[in-house]
């Protein structure tokens, strides 16, 4: 285990449950990623969706016992009356929303992603992805985010498990600015869709949710040739930083990729990193099979040979940790993006 | 029979006499059989077991309107027991939904109709299925969303008794009662027979008035091949809108009128060819019998 003591106690989870609202338990209010606690968003879900909502009654919010947690109580008070809890019963949750659906209505089913990416795979596919109806699930505190609430908690596999459902929009949340975007444009967006968040309360990347934003299209954050992170959710954050790093202290510049859509995947983004740049990274607070990482390098089979490696959870459960001990254990910080997009440039690895 | 033919049928409990009802269940079995031998293959006496509720409920009882098939305020029916849709097709092609004609080429390559039905395909048709427990979840949803609209169409989803052993079944019958979905009916096709064998030796779903009265429902358990009971149990619903969903227990046998399959577990998925196909032919056109089987009863024996 590697971390610094601050780093490895930091981490305050009593609110995982009660959702970041509740400030009597934010007795140490310091992000994962080391961001001044006045800059930490807030988990706009709620808001947002009750703000669209104001304007458009086809919008419901349905979530299992979650209410709290994932902010969508804030719904709730504005619209008492397309709100509903079904209480711990997921795989009814996302039935009833396809029902919904259905009928016209534009459902939101929130929950952990570890039960919604998982337990609900099969309601998903088969009554939401394959009558091609306009359910959004959104799976919050995803990948290692619940720290020691331990393996049942993490959701390491889900991209894995929605990617390959035919006709489902698989999407990250990298912030709450792109998380409103992302919430914006789901509305008026064909069939259904995964919305992959991570604890809410991520670290900043946008200031204002992008204008030109487009599911299946890549937004790109930084230039540089010497090779390109591609980075999606939580981790783009991350991969910013690293490529500070790189730049600060080893004169490598890092194009990066904020890979929010992972199906349908902006393949001419990938293709113009495999052509322009000399090296690709992926990274992604998810097994690292399955996920971003296989999906770029499905894309890079057809392209020339680049080196390439893919950076996320090894195949493997994760161990039990308050959350900023496990991004430092498994280098899923800056400096571990930094220390790996470097091992990759040390070493020419085509990581295939 | 052109009973009923180009009537009106957005008002429900439609005046429609036992006749006509028992020949457009005929029909269905008919259909079924004639069906299952293009594909080579079919689920005969789930189809035949619900015979007679398809027909009382769309013929009869269900606020329908087969020129719109997406009217907003159309009663729902959602076939949870998706592997007797092909009982259910020629009902849908018979009212008007689709050309009849289609379902010459049922499960060929590129059809619109599959063992189990999917609602983008078959105009009608409110929702896929084929993965048992996952109707009544559906028929949660759509009694909600009635609700947030202000709409006064019932949701009306047909169960098997098998597939009453899938938890999402009880998941749902639980937030049925707690949203309070008065709209919402359930109807167990209690043929008292899955794959393996008696449900009861399979995997027991009795006693079934006091498991759903359990979970706060209205119950009531009727035959479901005889007309009378079941044009009265649906007349005795209680008015949309807030309140207990109803459970209707439908006794049937499963292959209902066709002696050899009537009970009998060999016929869940069969292929009728030659000789045999003609006698069933056959025995469907003359009509219902007294069944061969002993009826199973309220505790399903």
């Amino acid at each position: 285990m590697t971390g610094t003591l601050d780093e490895l106690t930091g981490q305050d989870q009593s609110d995982l449950f009660r959702g970041t609202g509740n400030q009597a338990s934010l007795k140490t209010s310091r992000s994962e990623r080391g961001t001044p606690a006045s800059r930490m968003p807030a988990f706009v879900l709620g808001e947002e969706l009750a703000e669209l909502a104001d304007s458009d009654d086809r919008i419901a919010v349905l979530t299992a016992d979650l209410a709290s947690a994932n902010r969508t109580v804030e719904f709730q008070a504005r619209h008492p009356q397309r709100f509903f809890d079904f209480g711990i019963a997921e795989k009814n949750m996302v039935t009833a929303a396809a029902g919904m659906a259905a009928c016209g209505h534009i459902p939101f089913a929130a929950t952990f992603a570890s039960f919604l990416g998982l337990l609900c795979v099969e309601q998903i596919r088969t009554d939401c992805a394959y009558p091609n109806l306009p359910v959004r699930l959104v799976a919050h505190h995803s990948g290692i985010a619940m720290g020691f609430y331990g393996t049942s908690h993490h959701a390491l596999e889900d991209l894995a498990m929605m990617r390959v459902i035919a006709g489902l929009t698989v999407i990250c949340a990298t912030d709450a600015a792109l998380l409103r975007s992302i919430l914006r444009a789901s509305v008026d967006h064909p069939g259904a869709m995964y919305i992959r968040l991570g604890r809410g309360r991520d670290a900043d990347v946008y200031d204002a949710p992008p204008p030109d934003f487009r599911f299946g299209k890549a937004i790109r954050l930084r230039e540089g040739l010497d090779l390109t992170i591609i980075a999606t959710g939580s981790e783009v954050r991350a991969a910013l930083d690293a490529a500070e790093i790189l730049s600060k202290q080893s004169g490598i510049e890092a194009r990066v990729v904020d890979m929010h859509t992972i199906s349908p995947l902006d393949k001419a983004e990938i293709q113009a990193a495999a052509l322009e740049t000399a090296a690709i990274l992926t990274v992604e607070e998810h097994n690292i099979t399955g996920g971003l990482g296989s999906a770029v390098a499905e894309v890079l089979v057809a392209c020339d040979r680049v080196p390439f490696a893919r950076h996320g959870v090894p195949d493997e459960f994760a161990l039990i940790g308050p959350p900023a001990a496990l991004y430092s254990h498994y280098g899923l910080h800056a400096e571990g993006v930094a220390r790996r997009a470097r091992g990759l440039l040390e070493t020419g690895s085509l990581g295939r | 029979m052109v009973e009923d033919i180009d009537r009106d049928r957005r008002t429900r409990g439609r005046n429609v006499s036992p006749d006509f009802l028992a020949d457009r269940a005929k029909f269905s079995r008919l259909e079924t059989v004639r069906l299952a031998r293009i594909a080579g293959a079919g689920h005969y006496s789930s189809s035949f077991s619900a015979s007679e509720l398809f027909a009382a409920l769309y013929y009869a009882h269900m606020r329908i309107n087969p020129g719109e098939p997406k009217w907003p305020d159309r009663d729902r029916f959602i076939l949870s027991k998706g592997h007797a849709a092909i009982g259910l097709y020629p009902i849908l092609a018979d009212l008007g939904y689709f050309d009849s004609a289609l379902l010459d080429n049922y499960t060929r390559l590129g059809s619109a109709f599959g063992d189990h039905p999917d609602m983008k395909k078959v105009p009608g048709l409110d929702f896929s299925s084929g993965s048992l427990g996952h109707g009544l979840s559906v028929a949660v949803g759509m009694a909600l969303s009635a609700r947030m609209q202000a709409r006064d169409y019932r949701v009306f989803c047909m169960l098997g008794d098998g597939e009453l052993a899938e938890g999402q079944i009880w998941e749902a019958a639980m937030s049925a009662a707690h949203f309070k979905l008065g709209s919402l009916v359930a109807i167990i096709d209690r043929n008292g027979l899955c794959i393996d064998g008696r449900t009861e030796d399979v995997m027991g779903v009795e006693p079934l008035e006091d498991r759903f009265a359990g979970f706060g429902w209205n119950t009531m358990r009727i035959d479901g091949h005889d007309f009378e009971a079941i044009l009265a149990a649906l007349d005795a619903l209680p008015a949309p809108g807030e309140g207990k969903p109803t459970a209707i227990i439908a006794d049937t046998v499963k292959g209902r009128g066709v002696a050899m399959m009537e009970g009998a577990l060999d016929w869940h998925v069969g292929n009728l060819v030659g000789e045999d196909y003609d006698a069933v032919i056959a025995e469907i056109e003359s009509g219902l019998k007294p069944s061969t089987i002993a009826y199973h009863g309220e505790n399903g024996q």
